[in-house]
């Protein structure tokens, strides 16, 4: 069943009298029950994306709908269907957890005893029971998050949207992210979630979509999207001799599992079908030749791979 | 019926953040009741002078003051504002089912009511330093401080959701806020200047705000400017609060 549905979804604004195209065109589907990440850089259109599906922004043009809901003309009640944790949070500073929660739900139309019991049970269930009646601006990072967590969950929603849910947190309280993320998604929430890590698009997300320049470049499961790049890379350090190179891509040149063979100073990289298999083949005909091999390093295509493959760019300099 | 219940929940909760940390409130009666302490006694020698209006120096000055309170104290409620912008809690709610008119309604509520109390413990104090004006006009006039304070509150809010910054907004106070003050002839009447000063004042609402309010205070309520008073600022109140929720209802980053 699809959730989340959006046709040729853009929006553009007009800045100092230019027009600028934050998202160029989004059509996509996301499934009840899965982890869809949306992943690209900084600037790739993922925010303004994310304001348009929470109600936030109207569109330039396109459509989307959220359980059948069209997402523009019925905002009211796709609000009750949503939950949604922005990148600030949006956590009243001076209020404690407890308020927060308490309000928040009094805010999705439950009556003051049921919003203080769903506030005891959220606080229960995302460990912030110690903490609770103290002002939420004392909270550390991570504390804050999970109150963001909780702030978004408070009405059970079908649909839960994160935007950047982890950026700026320690290791600690990321990882803690993680769980909770596939514990909600485990009990049946739908997540939507935007990031700009790799690892946390290959580690969380079921599917994914890849943006670049307001325009998805690819979408499917981390692995299909890696299955696209040919091949796994070996790259050997060796021992070198100035003829060591040519010799050992004598070696390798006829065996049919190598697909390219570069070599410079230190190393050999290789682009292989079926890395760990090619690997112990590899390392016996150049110890037959007696080139003494000192490293070996055998990697898997990474999202990044994927996202170079696409774009021509690799995710990781875009960041920076 | 939903806007109603939201406006009074988000009432309630304003509230209740005002009242924690009440120093914004404070600080806003602090300079009317410097001026009314240290400047009123200064009118007292010009008081009979030609041109003075009626009601003696401090009958003048209060309600002169009360427009420069709904004008100042309503103005700094954007602080507030922008911090809980920056901090996402608006666009937190704004994902929520919450009413948009209830958004701008339930802050404007508390806006008013602690503009109320303030204009309350100023008149208390004028009091104590002698003012005896119409109780009913004193009433009326605090209907005015309410129409102004709509007014300013809404008109800030849609200001900051354009600029969103506390330093523009503070340099776009700044410059707004000692011309109005001294074309409202809050601090010395108009009536004691030139005419040029007069006419560009005719054009200032908020001339009419206190010109209301001292007819009111002494007990002239059939003065032409009562009137003219509760129409400019009752037009430009509804004005505003319709901008404020017009900008509510858009964008905010």
């Amino acid at each position: 069943m699809i959730i989340l549905e959006t046709k040729e979804l853009a929006k553009s604004f007009r800045v100092r009298g230019r027009l600028v195209e934050a998202v160029k065109g989004v059509t996509m589907n996301v499934q009840a029950g899965e982890i869809f990440g949306f992943l690209g850089p900084n600037g790739a259109g993922k925010t303004t994306t994310m304001r348009m599906l929470t109600t936030l922004l109207k569109p330039s043009s396109g459509q989307a709908t959220i359980a059948g809901i069209d997402l523009f003309t019925n905002s009211r009640q796709v609000r009750e269907k949503i939950g949604y944790v922005s990148q600030a949070g949006g956590a009243e500073g001076a209020s404690t957890a407890r308020e927060n929660l308490i309000l928040q739900g009094r805010f999705y139309g439950l009556s003051l005893p049921d919003a203080v019991a769903r506030a005891k049970e959220l606080l229960a269930a995302l460990d912030l029971e110690q903490i609770a009646d103290r002002p939420s601006s004392s909270y550390s990072g991570g504390q804050r998050r999970r109150l963001d967590l909780a702030l978004g969950m408070v009405h059970k929603p079908k649909l839960l949207l994160l935007d950047e849910p982890t950026a700026a947190l320690d290791p600690q309280s990321r990882a803690w992210l993680w769980t909770e993320v596939r514990r909600l998604n485990a009990e049946g929430t739908t997540v939507f979630m935007t990031t700009h890590y790799l690892d946390e698009a290959d580690a969380l997300c079921q599917r994914l979509a890849i943006i670049d320049d307001g325009r998805i470049v690819v979408e499917g499961t981390p692995d299909a999207l890696k299955r696209q790049i040919v091949g796994d890379t070996i790259t050997l350090g060796l021992q070198f001799q100035p003829e060591t190179g040519q010799h050992v891509q004598a070696l390798l040149q006829e065996q049919s599992y190598i697909h390219s063979l570069e070599y410079d100073e230190q190393a050999i990289r290789l682009v292989v079908d079926r890395g760990a298999e090619a690997l112990p083949k590899i390392l016996r005909l150049i110890d037959d030749a007696n080139v003494h091999v000192q490293t070996v390093e055998l990697s898997r295509p990474s999202l990044d791979d994927v996202f170079l493959k696409q774009t021509g760019r690799s995710l990781r300099e875009s960041a920076n | 019926m939903q806007s109603l219940r939201d406006t009074w929940l988000l009432f309630k909760h304003y509230l209740t953040m005002t009242m924690r940390n009440p120093v914004m409130v404070i600080v806003g009666l602090f300079q009317p009741i410097v001026q009314l302490l240290l400047f009123a006694p200064l009118l007292e020698p010009i008081a009979n002078t030609e041109g003075f209006p009626e009601g003696g120096s401090i009958g003048v000055f209060t309600p002169g003051l009360l427009v420069m309170l709904g004008i100042t104290g309503s103005l700094f409620v954007v602080f507030g504002f922008i911090a809980e912008l920056r901090a996402g809690v608006l666009e937190r709610m704004r994902v929520t089912p919450l009413s948009r008119l209830a958004l701008v309604l339930g802050r404007l509520l508390r806006d008013v009511v602690m503009l109320l109390l303030q204009a309350t413990v100023l008149v208390g104090v004028a009091w104590l330093m002698g003012l005896r004006a119409d109780p009913a006009g004193v009433a009326l006039s605090m209907l005015i401080v309410v129409l102004l304070g709509l007014l300013v509150s809404s008109c800030s809010y849609a200001v900051a959701l354009i600029l969103q910054d506390e330093n523009a907004v503070a340099s776009v106070l700044n410059f707004l806020i000692l011309p109005i003050l001294l074309l409202s002839g809050i601090t010395l009447p108009l009536t004691l200047a030139p005419n040029w000063i007069q006419n560009v004042a005719g054009v200032n609402p908020f001339a009419y705000a206190v010109d209301a309010s001292r007819a009111l205070f002494i007990g002239q309520f059939s003065n032409p400017a009562v009137w003219q008073g509760f129409v400019v600022m009752g037009v430009l109140a509804f004005l505003g609060v319709f901008w404020a929720v017009r900008s509510f209802r858009q964008g905010v980053a």
